[in-house]
């Protein structure tokens, strides 16, 4: 009993103080950090539901979007950890619990994010001739839809020819896929100008908001929104026969077969909703951007992706949250602090063990060692937490 | 009257071997037994049986209903349902889970019944779950349902494999060596078991099984192949005497008259 109201005071306190300590020092990151740490801790302590559920509202439905008018790059920041977040969770389900190991995954972000960019701009005009588009802004909320049906639908014509690969090969056959996917984007300006190839389509419409809202705080919110939407149905189809049947060919594909899955259905659907959410935020992600082009959807990022899913703890839920946010907050944040803060030392000229780092050649500049300290990092995690930091944790029942 | 399950002439080879070759085999109810020795071709049948092999040659057909190009998934719909000779549990799952599994055919819901997640889909989750406890306290697995499968001792895997097969509500029961690895008294006991189940629910097994007393015991018939070739079949008893068997078993000296192919190949 007593440490649970610690734990709720600790809790409310957390999150209390370190909003607070942002508004006071809106230009430090390490205050940003310990908010987001606050809602970590509020998850992990042992707090009634409904005081979770409530300082999860409060901070991310009043003390983010009010930390966003002190600092707008957090605001920012928080968007981005949101459709990564939405990115994460629908590669967990093809990676996490189907075991489909997808290293082209961000080519249904692709998709999304094209879908609405063609037609939410003046781009279409040179496809279908007249001067039709853009479609008015509000059809963005019908293409929403579009994304998801259009990016699920790409995501059942991939499974179609992969469905009897596993492991390795699958893997490389949806390397492929990704690559194909932006090659496409990137060679088809011609004959017919789909894409505008690599200098990519803008200007991409935004849908109106209401009562003037700022789009930095719309497009949380919409993102917020989204990510709400996505948990529950990850969690929905997670704790039902879906969800069982695709851990069951994780696990072993054969005998699920044997037990009355059905392999090929099974495969497409986890298929489908993996690409589905991707296929959202992909149409979000192009409105916000208001410019896309082939540069967005590397490898690179369908890698990314993966080292979320992968870092939270495969077929996780709470995993692929929390792998998506600390690597996005690293990537944006953490690394780039870090060798801001580096560099600030060299101009200073500060010396160390009597060698000035004003001297240091360009090659060891500190921006360079972003990508080598998150490798470092991710090596360290494998090593050290190979299931993950928050791991799949077996639903325990009550069994009458 | 057709028999509840009928193979006629099955035939599988892969490459040059022939591992099963012209068997004929006829299942009315009750517990079938199959033995043979090693490399005999049984476990190839019931992969046959059940639809992980195509065979070469020959029909199986259940119920009446022809069994030929349909996938594992649709033949266990129909009815048939086996174990695994090495335990292929889904061994990160928790034992319940595994059972649910095995319902996977039988779940009337759709995607939008999962995720609406209405009194519908409740309805019938908590009564898969309610099934699951009841085939785990069934097989002797009660209190376990929340253990990941892997963790279970090893006899226990057994038995969970055989709720799982149950949960898919099989009106055939194929059992790969189901005693594999258990103490005569386990043993007596999943034998016990086998018997209350033809008896309760009516279902025909068909067992592998090396365990002589096992199958002497509880098997209405007995088919003994030997080198994917169906040699005997017949009452366990007439079987036991058959020399052909005992040859098949024991060796050319055992039977009398040496056939000079067979010892070639051992």
């Amino acid at each position: 009993m007593m440490t649970r109201v610690v734990h709720a005071v600790l809790a409310v306190a957390a999150v209390g103080l370190s909003a607070a300590a942002v508004s006071i020092f809106p230009r430090s990151i390490l205050a940003f950090l310990l908010f987001q740490g606050s809602l970590l801790f509020v998850y992990l302590a042992r707090i009634p539901g409904w005081l979770r559920l409530g300082l999860f509202g409060l901070a991310l439905l009043v003390l983010m979007p009010l930390i966003g008018f002190v600092n707008g790059y957090y605001l920012e920041v928080a968007t981005q950890v949101g459709i990564f977040v939405a990115l994460a969770l629908g590669l967990n389900i093809v990676v996490g619990l189907a075991g489909l190991l997808d290293l082209g995954y961000v080519a249904f972000f692709a998709v999304g994010a094209y879908s609405w960019a063609i037609v939410g701009s003046p781009h279409a005009n040179l496809i279908f001739g007249g001067s039709g588009f853009p479609l008015p802004a509000w059809t963005f909320y019908a293409f929403l839809l579009v994304g998801l049906v259009v990016a699920a639908a790409t995501g059942v014509l991939l499974g179609l020819p992969v469905l009897r690969l596993r492991g390795d090969y699958l893997a490389i056959v949806t390397l492929g896929f990704g690559e194909v996917i932006r090659v496409l984007a990137n060679n088809l300006d011609k004959p017919i100008n789909l894409t505008n190839g690599p200098r990519g389509i803008t200007p991409i419409s935004r849908p109106p908001t209401a009562f003037g809202v700022p789009y930095s705080e719309y497009f949380y919110f919409l993102v917020l929104a989204i990510v709400v939407v996505v948990v529950l149905a990850n969690r929905r189809l997670e704790d039902s026969h879906v969800g069982r049947a695709w851990e069951a060919i994780r696990e072993d594909e054969l005998a699920a077969q044997a037990m009355g899955v059905p392999l090929v259905r099974m495969k497409l659907l986890a298929f489908a909703c993996g690409a589905s959410f991707a296929g959202v935020m992909g149409v979000v992600f192009s409105a916000k951007q208001v410019f896309i082009n082939p540069e967005s959807f590397t490898f690179l990022e369908s890698i990314g992706v993966l080292a979320m899913v992968i870092l939270g703890g495969m077929g996780s839920i709470p995993g692929a949250v929390l792998g998506a946010t600390v690597v996005t907050v690293l990537n944006l944040q953490v690394l780039k602090g870090l060798s801001l803060w580096l560099n600030e030392l060299k101009n200073a000229g500060v010396t160390v063990l009597g060698f000035s780092l004003a001297d240091l050649p360009t090659q060891f500049e500190p921006a360079k060692y972003e990508r080598m300290i998150f490798g470092v990092i991710l090596v360290l995690m494998m090593i050290l937490r190979p299931q993950g930091i928050l791991p799949a944790r077996r639903r325990q029942r009550e069994l009458a | 009257m057709t028999a509840l399950f009928e193979a006629r002439g099955v035939t599988k080879r892969f490459g040059g071997l022939t591992a099963v070759s012209g068997v004929d085999f006829v299942l009315a109810g009750g517990i079938a037994s199959i033995i043979g020795p090693n490399g005999a071709g049984k476990t190839t049948l019931f992969n046959v049986f059940t639809g992980l092999y195509e065979p070469d040659a020959g029909t199986v057909t259940f119920r009446g209903r022809s069994l030929g190009g349909l996938r594992p998934d649709q033949i266990t719909a129909l009815g048939i349902c086996r174990t695994f000779q090495n335990i292929r549990l889904f061994g990160n799952m928790t034992a319940a889970e595994n059972v649910l599994v095995g319902m996977h055919a039988r779940v009337p819901l759709s995607l939008w019944d999962v995720l609406s997640r209405g009194p519908r889909f409740r309805r019938v989750e908590s009564r898969l779950w309610t099934r699951a406890a009841e085939l785990l306290e069934r097989v002797g697995l009660r209190g376990a349902g929340n253990e990941v499968a892997r963790n279970l001792p090893y006899g226990d895997q057994r038995r969970l494999e055989i709720a799982r097969a149950l949960a898919s509500e099989p009106t055939l029961l194929l059992l790969d060596e189901p005693t594999a690895g258990m103490t005569q008294a386990e043993a007596a006991t999943l034998m016990a078991l086998l018997r209350s189940l033809v008896a309760d629910l009516g279902l025909a097994v068909l067992l592998i099984e090396h365990n002589m007393r096992v199958v002497m015991g509880v098997s209405d018939r007995v088919t003994v192949l030997d080198h994917g070739e169906k040699i005997a079949e017949g009452h366990p008893q007439e079987v036991q005497a058959n020399p052909r068997v005992i040859e098949a078993y024991l060796g050319r000296g055992w039977a009398g008259r040496a056939r000079s192919h067979r010892a070639d190949g051992q």
